[in-house]
């Protein structure tokens, strides 16, 4: 694809003829803001947050404008400003943005820039509209309407990433809500529940029903890994509380995913953490088991191997190693069993 | 799978064939989605039951259980009778096209619209013609291909279809198999199974032995193939079999014929189990053993599109529990092995000596970059798609193949066919998804899936709690009445331990590979009495 050369913020970068001006200045690392912008979606243009000056002149939304060779962009100056707490003001104006209530404090794009930008709670009295919580429809998201600043990340996300079509708007203009089917609440419209719009929406619309009283979001610490479940080997980002609680799934954009989940990768952790999880090696005797100490599990074990492999041969072992279980686990249970005991009697549930 | 995920939208079309793809792999099932809806590719679907994908098809094939040999015989039919194939592909690239095609003369669309039980006959000619039209078209399967007794003629017969149309080795092309575990890709490369060592280098082979013997300083390694999974319960209650070491495996609820695998777990003189629950399996233990679970642990895993992968440690053991790879070594040292692992990546870099395929593959190397394997060197990137300019054999070999019934017909005594497999909202054998406290409440009971014409036949209705019996057993379970099954057939989840599927089913084994028979049994209906 044919490179192109633009001048932001007096600095010279490289990109690529196709892109928007947001995605190339993204691309070296310099932040233009965004709300209804999200580089797994389409682009939307709606909350001109993004307005950047083009060759010292036009204010452009740089989400959707494309960027051409020997293009000059300034991401701020005082009229950008004014411009973005214009807006903020505006979006602030309806709704419900207290954050002492949110689920989103701490890791809401929204109230980011209201800090960013110094935007003060406006002293004007707005109209505002009638609108709906639902806390409890749906096992895995919650949604708080007067939250929702209608950026649509949402719908392209259902549209575009889960595709199942659940997120829409109803009404037009002032009146303009985001529904779920032919607004149903959202467990019971025909959600399945990946979470995707939630990962993606940048205030306290909708959050996790997980999230609830586990820690707010600056106490979490994460860690990426592969999802368990199936063989697509989705990359998960973990986020876990001061006490070591799993708390929330994101999907991790260097995956195979490309950031999304289903609902088993987004819901399906909370076992590992179930009080009803093996704590030590049982021994059964006499028909009940009895909790042992490794080196008497251990000891056991490789008695009796040893013992049956003596008494009948190495074919009388045989194995059951795991999908569930690493590379390097399968790699040595085979070893173990070739190696070791002397058989070639080890398989998995490849074909179950 | 031949090919990798990112390909997806280079595609043309799809062929999606005995796979619920977006029930069990959801976001390669939105992928195809997300083409097909909002970027206009095409689908074809064949599957027994109305999945989510047949409502976005361009043609979709509600076929008998157990009859996919026929169906695809019919598409390769038309496109050899019509001259649609991809004729520079088959001279060039394959072998065995004369026979294949004497083979196809008689799967006429009637033929075959009688064996797969199709309505819809004329749809078939159809359908090869927008297969051939499609350039690429990437064909995914998943378990309503394999787990048939006829599971290795239906993935030759995938791949049949494939060479046919030209579309191998081609990026956005393939045969791509769905692995349904995160790590059976893995598995599979790491030698667990009976009759390889790791790559799938044959034990029944004197060259291999001495390299293996060599590389784990040890002699008199066995080049005696060993036991599949089912075929050790069978050993188990032949006597031949004394004791099974098993590690997060449940096959009380995972194999065929329940009864069958519990009479062989209780013939057993020792059995181990390492895993995270009580499992129904360990409850037969003699010793269980607490493992790490996933997020607890580090190591290397491998996906569908043989992409290796790091998994990083999220949070400290449960209790006691410990590292598999840990257990495993402390069993072998106490029976004399010199084995000295600290860490996983210790095993990975002596793995990689002896799988030439991952040879190139380090935690180094996965942390920063993409790699899928093959892989054999340091400065290789691995390997995007398979069979490019050439297949591992040379030559693509067609094999003509005849349809074959499943083991278990249909009869006066067992009307109906009865066809396995699992659900969006939950996993295998349940012992994560039953114990994920959201997943649990979405759906928290088995059922049944059975056509409205059955139910009124039977006098059933939604919900209503019923007995289904195979010749292996019985069991009592809700009835859903939905149109996803047609009618005769009967779809049951096997998550469920209340009301687990695997009673009933058949451990009639694939002569070839040993899969059973999952998809395909036949059994009966009947009102409880109040």
């Amino acid at each position: 694809m044919e490179e192109i050369t633009l001048l932001i913020d007096g600095r010279e970068v490289k990109g690529k003829l196709g892109q928007t001006i947001i995605e190339v200045a993204r691309e070296n690392g310099i932040n233009i803001p965004s709300l209804c912008y999200h580089p797994s979606v389409s682009k939307t243009g709606a909350c001109r947050i993004c307005l950047v000056r083009v060759n010292n002149r036009m204010l452009r939304p740089a989400c959707v404008e494309p960027a051409i060779n020997g293009m000059t962009v300034v991401t701020e100056d005082e009229d950008i400003v004014s411009m973005r707490k214009w807006i903020l003001e505006l979006l602030l104006s309806d709704g419900d943005h207290n954050c002492l209530y949110c689920d989103a404090d701490g890791d809401c794009e929204l109230q980011s820039l209201v800090k960013r930008y110094g935007v003060q709670e406006s002293k004007k009295e707005e109209p505002k509209r009638e609108r709906t919580v639902d806390n409890e429809s749906s096992r895995g998201i919650k949604r708080n309407e007067y939250r929702c600043i209608l950026c649509q990340r949402c719908v392209k996300t259902c549209r575009e990433i889960q595709v199942s079509n659940v997120w829409g708007f109803s009404e037009r203009g002032f009146e303009t809500r985001l529904i779920a089917d032919d607004d149903q609440k959202i467990g019971e419209s025909n959600c399945v529940m990946c979470g995707q719009c939630v990962q993606v929406c940048p205030t306290g619309a909708l959050t996790y029903q997980t999230v609830l009283g586990r820690g707010a979001n600056w106490e979490l610490t994460k860690e990426s890994s592969i999802c368990i479940y199936c063989g697509v080997g989705c990359k998960v980002d973990f986020y876990k509380n001061r006490e070591g609680m799993l708390v929330k799934a994101l999907g991790n954009y260097e995956g195979p995913n490309n950031g999304h989940l289903c609902v088993k990768g987004r819901f399906g952790f909370d076992f590992v953490q179930s009080p009803k999880r093996l704590s030590k090696p049982l021994i059964k005797r006499n028909g009940a088991f009895e909790e042992a100490t490794w080196d008497e599990a251990l000891d056991l074990v490789a008695a009796k191997f040893a013992g049956i492999k003596e008494k009948y041969g190495p074919d009388s072992i045989a194995a059951l190693s795991s999908a569930k279980c690493t590379n390097e686990e399968n790699y040595l249970m085979q070893k173990f069993m070739r190696a070791v005991i002397g058989t070639n009697n080890v398989d998995h549930c490849a074909r179950l | 799978m031949t090919n990798s995920i990112r390909e997806i939208p280079l595609s043309a079309g799809f062929f999606v064939i005995g796979s619920n793809t977006t029930e069990n792999h959801p976001v390669m099932g939105s992928m195809i989605k997300n083409a097909v809806i909002n970027n206009g590719k095409k689908l074809i679907v064949v599957d027994p039951r109305e999945i989510e994908l047949s409502r976005y098809a361009d043609y979709y094939f509600q076929i008998k259980p157990g009859t996919n040999i026929a169906i695809l015989n019919g598409f390769m039919h038309i496109l050899i009778k019509e001259g649609l194939y991809d004729k520079a592909f088959v001279e060039t690239r394959t072998e065995g096209f004369q026979e294949l095609a004497k083979t196809l003369e008689k799967y006429t669309p009637e033929y075959v619209a009688e064996i797969c039980g199709l309505n819809n006959p004329e749809d078939i000619p159809k359908a090869a013609r927008l297969m051939a039209e499609l350039k690429p078209m990437a064909l995914y399967y998943s378990m309503g291909i394999t787990q048939f007794v006829s599971g290795v003629n239906n993935v030759k017969s995938t791949a049949n279809l494939q060479m046919l149309l030209g579309n191998m080795g081609v990026p956005g092309g393939g045969v791509n198999p769905l692995r349904g575990q995160n790590n059976v890709q893995g598995a599979c490369d790491m030698g667990a199974l009976p009759v390889s060592y790791p790559a799938y280098q044959p034990v029944a082979n004197e060259e291999n032995k001495a390299k293996f013997e060599k590389a784990w300083g040890v002699n008199g390694l066995s080049a005696k193939p060993g036991l599949t999974i089912v075929e050790m319960f069978n050993a188990a209650i032949g006597g031949q079999l004394k004791a099974v070491y098993g590690m997060g495996e449940n096959p009380v609820m995972s194999d065929p014929n329940q009864h069958h695998i519990i009479e062989a777990l209780e013939a057993l003189e020792f059995l181990v189990v390492q895993d995270i629950f009580l499992t129904e399996t360990a409850q037969y233990a003699d010793v269980v053993l607490p493992s790490c679970a996933f997020l607890e642990k580090q190591g290397t895993v491998s996906n569908t599109e043989r992409r290796v992968q790091p998994m990083h440690q999220v949070l400290p053991p449960h209790g006691e529990a410990r590292d598999d790879w840990w257990i495993i070594a402390e069993i072998a040292k106490r029976m004399g092995a010199k084995w000295d692992y600290a860490k996983p990546e210790d095993i990975f870099e002596e793995l990689r000596t002896v799988t030439p395929s991952y040879a190139g593959i380090t935690y180094g190397r996965i942390e920063k970059e993409l790699i899928q394997w093959p892989c054999p060197t340091t400065d290789h990137p691995g390997t995007q798609y398979l069979h490019k300019d050439r297949f591992s054999r040379g030559l693509g070999l067609f094999t003509a193949i005849d349809y074959t019934p499943p083991a278990e017909g249909t009869d006066a005594e067992y009307p109906m066919i009865l066809t396995t497999g699992r659900i969006l909202e939950h996993f295998h054998t349940g012992t994560m998804t039953r114990n994920s406290r959201i997943l649990d409440e979405l759906v928290p009971e088995g059922f049944v899936q059975i056509n409205p014409n059955d139910a009124s036949n039977y006098n059933i209705a939604d919900n209503e709690v019923i007995s289904i019996s195979s010749r292996r057993g019985s069991i009592r379970i809700k009835a859903k009445i939905t149109n996803k099954p047609k009618p005769n057939v009967l779809f049951m989840p096997f998550h469920f331990y209340e009301a687990a599927a695997n009673v009933l089913t058949i451990d009639a084994l694939d002569p070839a590979c040993k899969i059973p028979e999952y998809k395909v049994c036949s059994c009966r209906i009947e009102k409880i009495a109040q």
